[in-house]
């Protein structure tokens, strides 16, 4: 298995569809395969035509809002002690996460199909959330399907949803998370596929929507890559970029541009989540050494019992409680070009706290993950060193968890 | 000698009907209890499929889902379904068996292992529904290595393309999904269409057996009795759902559900 240098990552599966032999693929039913024919003939058609990219572009900076802000944190770094601390801010764009740039990729495909309907799944509701502005910017009919336990404790992004005039679906079935809103997702584009385009919330699912999504949030290193030239006159020398990973859409965003660089120089760090310090449950496949199986037409790590029954996952934050990842990843960790840790839930929240008392920031659950390794691990790093921390979202969808677990003060005053 | 499944549509063929294949969950609601339910429908049916339960299922509708979830809940494993279809292949009216279910339960049971256990628990054929053509090709082959059928699935969404090349690699049975859903849909398309797609696949393939499935419910089956066999499954895990919430025993009034389709298409 090798990762190749020159060809973009997502191109580097083979005819079937698999990374590195054995990640990914298309485990779907036979009612699947022509409408995902038809999108990867769209999209392999589209991904370079010099129309279609000026048209995202065009999307992608003035309703999107690029680039986000890259700026030094000089508290925390004061703070830390150790290599200089940096955040890429995607949460600045438009919707608060990058969940947008997927979302507004998937609406300009479905409309030059002539599809009227759209439909997504939603874990933290970032992805159903931009799916559903995406939708109305374009003018298509959207339905989000949530786990039940998600929509309870993720209300405002629900709240946001149906204001953009989505219908939101909630999914009983299994353990009323992500993994069943997928299922049900899937299920229902089964059933509805000849007039209905399928979003895809992650770089997960069926090979064609890995490629679509991490071609879209790529969006993030493209920037990134031109602003620390800017500041810094190079790529620096030495260069740790932290992000954390659920299905993987972000991480991979924010990695693709530099993904040819050696590792010494510029090293991805990818951090799941551990879930709660106290319970045996957690959402790393990764981290914990899951074995491979098929999830969601995909063959990935994943967290499952001897018999291939998919397992539950915990985690504090909706949007990292999934019990697979992306088949780029399991890639990029077995070929060694990214590392893979977790976080607890306990050490998440410490990281808001730190962050939030430092820095006019707030990172929602999912990227605290993320800063709480990249503290930990930048006190032992030289003052040369660049650790940038992709903020991918807003903790306001995360005020009612903040408030249980922190106090309602302390949100308050941040 | 013709293989079991073959031998069970000439049969039915002879008494010039289509065969009746019946769908049930394994270990819904109970190990005892599927294995009663298949020993008592394979006095109607003539081909039972059994649902391998899987948790995060991409093609089933809602009453499957609870029929699944419900038989994992109660502890189902690979092993206790392959004993279950031993059992049933010792009573005396026992029939053929297919197993139904995704890839993944295949994948980590390994493949080599799982065709070996079918053939010693005398499963007869495999439908995988998340297995799609070509990508189970390699899997489709050692199937008939072992004397086990592989049976292709084909939707109004085939291409002809497709169609000519996957009734090309197919066993003895083909399995055709009658229109865009999940199992246990509402027929949404007329029976005139279905049947024209159906005789689509027979025209390019006349000599395999083509089953239609998805849809196939009381009301809807005597529409099809010119076929080679049909499949009715969702109506059947209903009412195990509907026998258990009004506390009756499933084992008795599947076995009547199953009796009434077997007279209808009779």
């Amino acid at each position: 298995m090798k990762l190749k240098k020159g060809i973009p990552v997502i191109d580097q599966g083979d005819r079937l569809g698999f990374w590195g032999g054995k990640f990914g693929g298309n485990f779907v039913p036979e009612t699947l395969k022509k409408p995902i024919e038809d999108l990867e003939i769209q999209f392999n058609k589209l991904k370079n035509d010099k129309n279609f990219i000026r048209e995202r572009d065009k999307y992608f900076k003035n309703w999107i809002g690029t680039p986000t802000r890259f700026i030094k944190l000089n508290d925390l770094t004061k703070h830390v002690g150790g290599a200089q601390i940096w955040s890429k801010v995607v949460s600045d764009a438009n919707g608060g996460a990058h969940k947008i740039y997927n979302a507004t990729v998937h609406c300009l495909l479905a409309k030059r199909s002539g599809k009227k309907v759209i439909i997504g799944d939603t874990g933290a509701g970032y992805a159903g959330k931009m799916l559903s502005m995406a939708a109305k910017k374009f003018g298509l009919k959207c339905k989000i399907f949530m786990g039940a336990k998600d929509i309870k404790r993720q209300q405002p992004n629900v709240k946001a949803m149906k204001k953009n005039g989505a219908d939101v679906i909630p999914v009983y079935s299994g353990s009323q998370t992500l993994v069943d809103a997928v299922s049900e997702c899937m299920r229902f584009w089964v059933a509805n596929c000849d007039t209905t385009a399928m979003c895809v919330g992650s770089t997960v699912g069926p090979a064609i929507f890995v490629r679509i999504c991490g071609w879209s949030t790529s969006q993030i290193s493209r920037e990134l890559k031109v602003q620390l030239i800017n500041e810094f006159g190079e790529v620096p020398k030495k260069l740790k970029l932290y992000n954390c990973v659920g299905g993987g859409s972000s991480s991979f965003g924010f990695w693709n541009e530099f993904m040819d660089y050696d590792k010494k120089q510029v090293e991805f760090i990818g951090v799941e989540a551990g879930g709660p310090s106290k319970s045996k449950r957690h959402a790393a496949p990764l981290t914990y050494g899951s074995k491979i199986g098929i999830l969601h037409g995909a063959a990935q790590y994943v967290n499952q019992n001897s018999d291939g029954q998919i397992e539950e996952t915990e985690s504090i934050s909706a949007g990292l409680d999934y019990p697979g990842i992306s088949p780029l990843h399991c890639f990029l960790k077995d070929v060694k070009r990214a590392r893979y840790t977790a976080a607890s839930d306990e050490e998440a929240l410490k990281a808001y706290q730190i962050v939030t008392k430092y820095e006019n920031l707030r990172p929602s659950l999912e990227p605290s993950h993320a800063f709480s390794v990249a503290i930990k691990e930048a006190k032992k790093l030289s003052k040369d060193t660049v650790v940038i921390i992709n903020s991918c979202g807003d903790a306001y969808k995360d005020s009612e968890i903040l408030e249980k677990k922190l106090g309602k003060k302390y949100v308050k005053s941040n | 000698m013709l293989n079991p499944i073959s031998f069970a549509f000439k049969k039915a063929k002879e008494e010039k009907r289509p065969a009746l294949l019946t769908y049930t969950v394994a270990g819904d609601s109970s190990k005892k209890q599927s294995l009663e339910i298949l020993k008592a429908i394979s006095n109607y049916a003539d081909i039972l499929e059994v649902g391998v339960p899987h948790n995060t299922p991409v093609a089933d509708g809602g009453q499957i889902q609870t029929s699944s979830y419900r038989a994992i809940k109660n502890g189902i494993k690979m092993n206790d379904i392959f004993k279950i279809v031993s059992d049933f292949k010792k009573s005396k009216n026992s029939k053929p068996v297919i197993f139904m279910g995704y890839y993944n339960m295949i994948f980590q049971y390994g493949e080599n292992n799982f065709l070996n256990k079918c053939k010693k628990s005398g499963v007869d054929g495999l439908i995988v529904v998340d297995l799609p053509w070509p990508e189970n090709k390699i899997f489709s082959k050692k199937c008939r290595k072992n004397s086990i059928n592989f049976i292709q699935l084909l939707s109004p969404t085939t291409s002809n393309k497709r169609l000519k090349s996957i009734t090309k690699d197919s066993h003895d049975m083909i399995y055709y999904i009658s229109m865009l859903s999940t199992t246990g849909g509402k027929l949404k398309v007329s029976p005139k269409k279905i049947l024209a797609n159906y005789n689509k696949i027979k025209k390019i393939s006349p000599k395999k057996n083509c089953v239609i499935g998805f849809g196939i419910t009381e009301k809807t089956i005597s529409n099809f009795k010119n076929t080679d066999g049909l499949v009715v499954g969702s109506q059947i895990c209903k009412e195990i759902t509907r026998s258990l919430n009004n506390r009756q025993n499933p084992v008795i009034n599947v076995s009547k559900v199953v009796s009434k389709l077997r007279k209808k298409i009779s």
